[in-house]
């Protein structure tokens, strides 16, 4: 993303759905990200150790909110990312992920946009929430 | 044994591979095309894996119970871009901050923050992750 189009406070993402989220994408994450706690693809340990089932990963959600932001706000734009965990996400979940500009400051090398995000469980209940700073640069009118 | 406030682990090299950032784009299901090709960028949450080039012991020990473990916050910053495939960064950690808070049902809840930093191969420091650990209180009469 380039500032030719004007970044401002109150502007809202177009939110996006993850999901229904299966023990498969688990996986997927634990091998990329190198978390192989166990809780999050043995069903049979997580029933033993009282869960009613495997559970994703954290910093799984974490990504997806992630990955919603960067396609909003830019790749190479991001410089700071803060995830705050607060509930569990379990197989067949749908995580609905929103964001909105709370701050826009002129900064060397463009402006930095800071943004509140969101993944939310079908249940209405918040998962993840993020927080990120974004240098986004301006361009020259031409 | 917990390590201490100031506690460093071992340093290690990470490389940031170019593989490695398309299976954790898959991994977040992106289809950006930053993080494609010989020069991808690394998403936001990516510096995570660097625990995958950990030697033995280079982690500091929380000390905290797994059981009763959880990870509170997760913080990553950038002080210019975000790393590209290709480049070697030089990790290491270090326990920076532990607090206590009473829990909801009675007991101490305990908080550890470590702070990991991610350099160039000139030194300069390109990223840095912040977590936060809970330790929950333990069950009244739980041993």
């Amino acid at each position: 993303m380039t500032a030719q189009t004007p970044v401002q406070v109150g502007e809202k993402a177009e939110a996006r759905d993850y999901g229904p989220l299966t023990t498969r994408m688990f996986v997927r994450y634990a091998g990329a990200s190198g978390d192989f706690n166990p809780m999050h693809y043995d069903d049979t340990l997580a029933r033993a150790a009282g869960y009613p089932s495997v559970f994703s990963q954290g910093m799984h959600s974490a990504a997806l909110l992630a990955s919603f932001a960067v396609d909003w706000l830019g790749a190479e734009n991001i410089r700071r990312f803060t995830v705050r965990f607060r509930e569990q996400v379990w197989p067949d979940d749908v995580l609905t992920c929103s964001g909105e500009i709370t701050a826009v400051s002129p900064n060397e090398g463009g402006l930095l946009v800071t943004a509140e995000l969101s993944a939310t469980r079908q249940t209405g209940g918040v998962a993840v929430s993020a927080s990120a700073d974004f240098l986004v640069p301006v361009l020259p009118l031409t | 044994m917990s390590s201490p406030v100031g506690t460093r682990g071992t340093d290690y090299e990470m490389v940031v591979e170019r593989g490695k950032i398309a299976e954790f784009a898959a991994a977040m299901q992106s289809e950006n095309p930053a993080y494609a090709g010989p020069g991808a960028v690394a998403p936001p949450t990516f510096l995570i894996s660097s625990a995958l080039w950990a030697p033995e012991g280079a982690a500091v020990d929380h000390g905290f119970d797994r059981r009763r473990l959880l990870h509170g916050e997760q913080e990553f910053t950038f002080h210019g871009p975000p790393p590209r495939a290709g480049q070697t960064l030089k990790v290491s950690e270090q326990v920076v901050d532990r607090y206590e808070k009473p829990g909801k049902k009675g007991g101490m809840m305990r908080f550890a923050v470590v702070v990991t930093e991610y350099r160039g191969e000139d030194g300069t420091l390109v990223a840095e992750a912040r977590k936060t650990l809970i330790e929950t209180a333990p069950r009244a009469g739980a041993s």
